[in-house]
């Protein structure tokens, strides 16, 4: 019988294996995946747009809501960009609990991802195992900052909220009991066989492609790339701690650098961990203090934000990768003038492909899964050919020709 | 047709992501998961409208989604109630002023059956306790249209 040619395989984009809507195209033969590829925009709702009618303050609400996952990692790098370009200095104390609540956010997301994770492998225990012990984090969350998912706690200057001692000290003991539950977690994790023969060699980004297609977060150090903002380029009380900790990567926890999925399993419970870590530093050396360098509201906005002239690009490590936004400031003017925000997913998608190459059907929810992708978070843009109103994609070439014939001044 | 008791006392629910930021998603999973277990209750998430009895609708609804959503209302079979979850659905919440939102998700959804039950629960987001009151609301919604039954 001659073998059936490729067929076309479609998913999403809604579908029980996607949490939020986007589309993939698949062509298989057989159970094999051949190529794939992916049409995003399905979660666009035009935030940047929105934020240039807004003020900074208003806009502060609105980064949040880029990804209520990573809700604190847009609002650090946002008020970081907006502080540089109008040039506002936070207080000590306020670096200090930034980095705080962003540690605490991290330790969440990794959580998620792990249990989401076992629920695109069908291991549902491992799904409520890991949420039930994620509930406590986002207790610490709630007693800091008072809301479990948005939070609104960073403002330009400093932090909203000051921590009571007795919030302090009901932090440090969840995050004591978190201590004592890591052994059980990398076990239920690592030393399961039904994960490692599901995660194993399946979805390997390598070393080089994840320098070429410029992936970042969790998944360039389950390549073994050290690729970590926190480190590379500080900010906050992370210049303070960077000596105490270091950037994790498989291999210095005795497994190979292989970036399949088993080596992102690894990167992010031993970075969650490692939060937990950095979250009792934060907690044994904050500075006291006050909180912000310019309480009043109003003069902040009216005489500081509106009057400041200036453009800043910002970057952090939020829990998927490096986040980086961009915000241009213009004097007399209360909305931003321009807004650009570089997710860490953006940076991942081009991953995907590679990892797809090869792989069986029963693999895509878990490779989906596997870079924790935040498609709320990535949609929004959508690059459409002006002229013809087709979609174009631009490989590396021909941007480096466009970006070529720019700098020569052509059009 | 006449609902039996035994129907809304096992309330299956579909998750819509209409556009939304995944806050409001993330409580659903929380919801389901063992500090609010709503699975005790008979409340149970499926994989596809045409098992459903609820809708749990997050998000603003843009124009990508719009159809889509609509063609999920659909093909849920009735008697069916729609859950907003999230400021987003009621009133476009922090996106009301963009361009590709073709909420509120309750007067989009009038359109396409007037009789739509809807039940809000609103937050930005909505905490899981909140979640699991707006389930109640909607068992209210439908243990009435047996008593009109
Ligand atoms: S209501 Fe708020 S938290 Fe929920 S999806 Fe909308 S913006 Fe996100």
């Amino acid at each position: 019988m001659a073998k059936a040619p490729p067929y076309p395989l479609m998913i999403g984009p809604i579908h029980p294996a996607l949490k939020e809507p986007t589309m993939f195209k698949f062509t298989l033969e057989g159970e094999r995946v051949l190529d794939a590829d992916l049409q995003p925009g399905f979660n666009h709702r035009g935030i940047e747009y929105l934020g240039m009618k807004r003020n900074p303050l208003q806009v502060l609400h609105l980064t949040e809501r880029v990804c209520g996952i990573c809700s604190a990692a847009h609002q650090f790098v946002f008020t970081r960009a907006v502080e540089h370009a109008a040039v506002i200095q936070p207080t000590e104390r306020a670096d200090y609990l930034r980095v705080l609540i962003a540690e605490l956010e991290r330790i969440h997301s990794h959580l998620l991802w792990a249990g989401v994770a076992g629920h695109e492998l069908g291991f549902d225990s491992v799904l409520y195992y890991t949420w039930k012990i994620r509930e406590d984090v986002q207790d610490i969350l709630e007693i800091l900052t008072g809301n479990r998912v948005n939070h609104s706690y960073y403002i330009f200057g400093g932090v909203r909220r000051d921590v009571s001692d007795e919030g302090i000290a009901k932090a440090r003991k969840i995050l004591q009991g978190y201590k004592k539950l890591e052994d059980t977690v990398l076990n239920i994790f690592l030393s399961d066989p039904t994960i490692a023969h599901r995660t194993r060699d399946v979805g390997t980004l390598t070393y080089d492609n994840a320098i070429k297609l410029c992936a970042c977060g969790p998944l360039t150090r389950g390549a073994g790339v050290k690729k970590d903002v926190r480190f590379s380029w500080p900010c906050a009380a992370y210049g303070d701690m960077k000596n105490d900790f270091k950037v994790v990567i498989p291999s210095d926890y005795g497994y190979p650098n292989k970036g399949d999925i088993f080596s992102q399993v690894v990167v992010r419970l031993h970075e969650t961990f490692e939060a937990i870590r950095m979250c009792d530093w934060v907690l044994d050396n904050l500075p006291k203090g006050p909180i912000t360098s310019e309480p009043n509201l109003s003069a902040l906005l009216m005489a500081k934000l509106r009057m400041a002239e200036g453009e800043a690009v910002a970057r952090v490590e939020a829990p998927r990768g490096e986040d980086i936004h961009y915000v241009r400031l213009k004097k007399g003017k209360m909305e931003i003038d321009s807004w650009k925000v570089r997710v860490p997913t953006y940076g991942n998608i081009m991953s995907w492909i590679t990892m797809f190459k090869d792989a069986q059907i029963a693999d895509i929810p878990i490779i989906i899964a596997s870079i924790d992708p935040c498609i709320g978070c990535m949609d929004r843009v959508t690059v459409v050919d002006g002229d013809s109103g087709k979609e174009k994609v631009l490989g590396m070439d021909e941007i480096k020709r466009l970006a070529d014939r720019r700098a020569r001044g052509w059009k | 047709m006449k609902l039996t008791k035994s129907f809304d006392r096992s309330l299956w629910v579909f998750h819509v992501n209409a556009a939304s930021c995944n806050g409001c998603d993330i409580e659903i999973v929380a919801a389901l998961t063992p500090r609010y277990d709503v699975e005790r209750f008979g409340i149970k998430l499926v994989g596809t409208p045409r098992h459903a009895d609820v809708l749990l609708v997050t998000g603003p609804v843009n124009t990508q989604m719009a159809d889509r959503v609509r063609r999920i209302y659909e093909q849920t079979p009735g008697p069916k109630a729609v859950l907003i979850i999230g400021n987003c659905g009621a009133s476009s919440g922090v996106y009301y002023d963009s361009y590709c939102i073709q909420g509120p998700f309750d007067e989009f959804i009038k359109k396409v059956d007037p009789n739509a039950i809807i039940v809000y629960v609103p937050g930005c987001p909505i905490r899981p306790e909140a979640i699991i009151m707006g389930v109640v609301e909607a068992w209210k919604a439908l243990e009435k249209l047996r008593g009109e039954a």
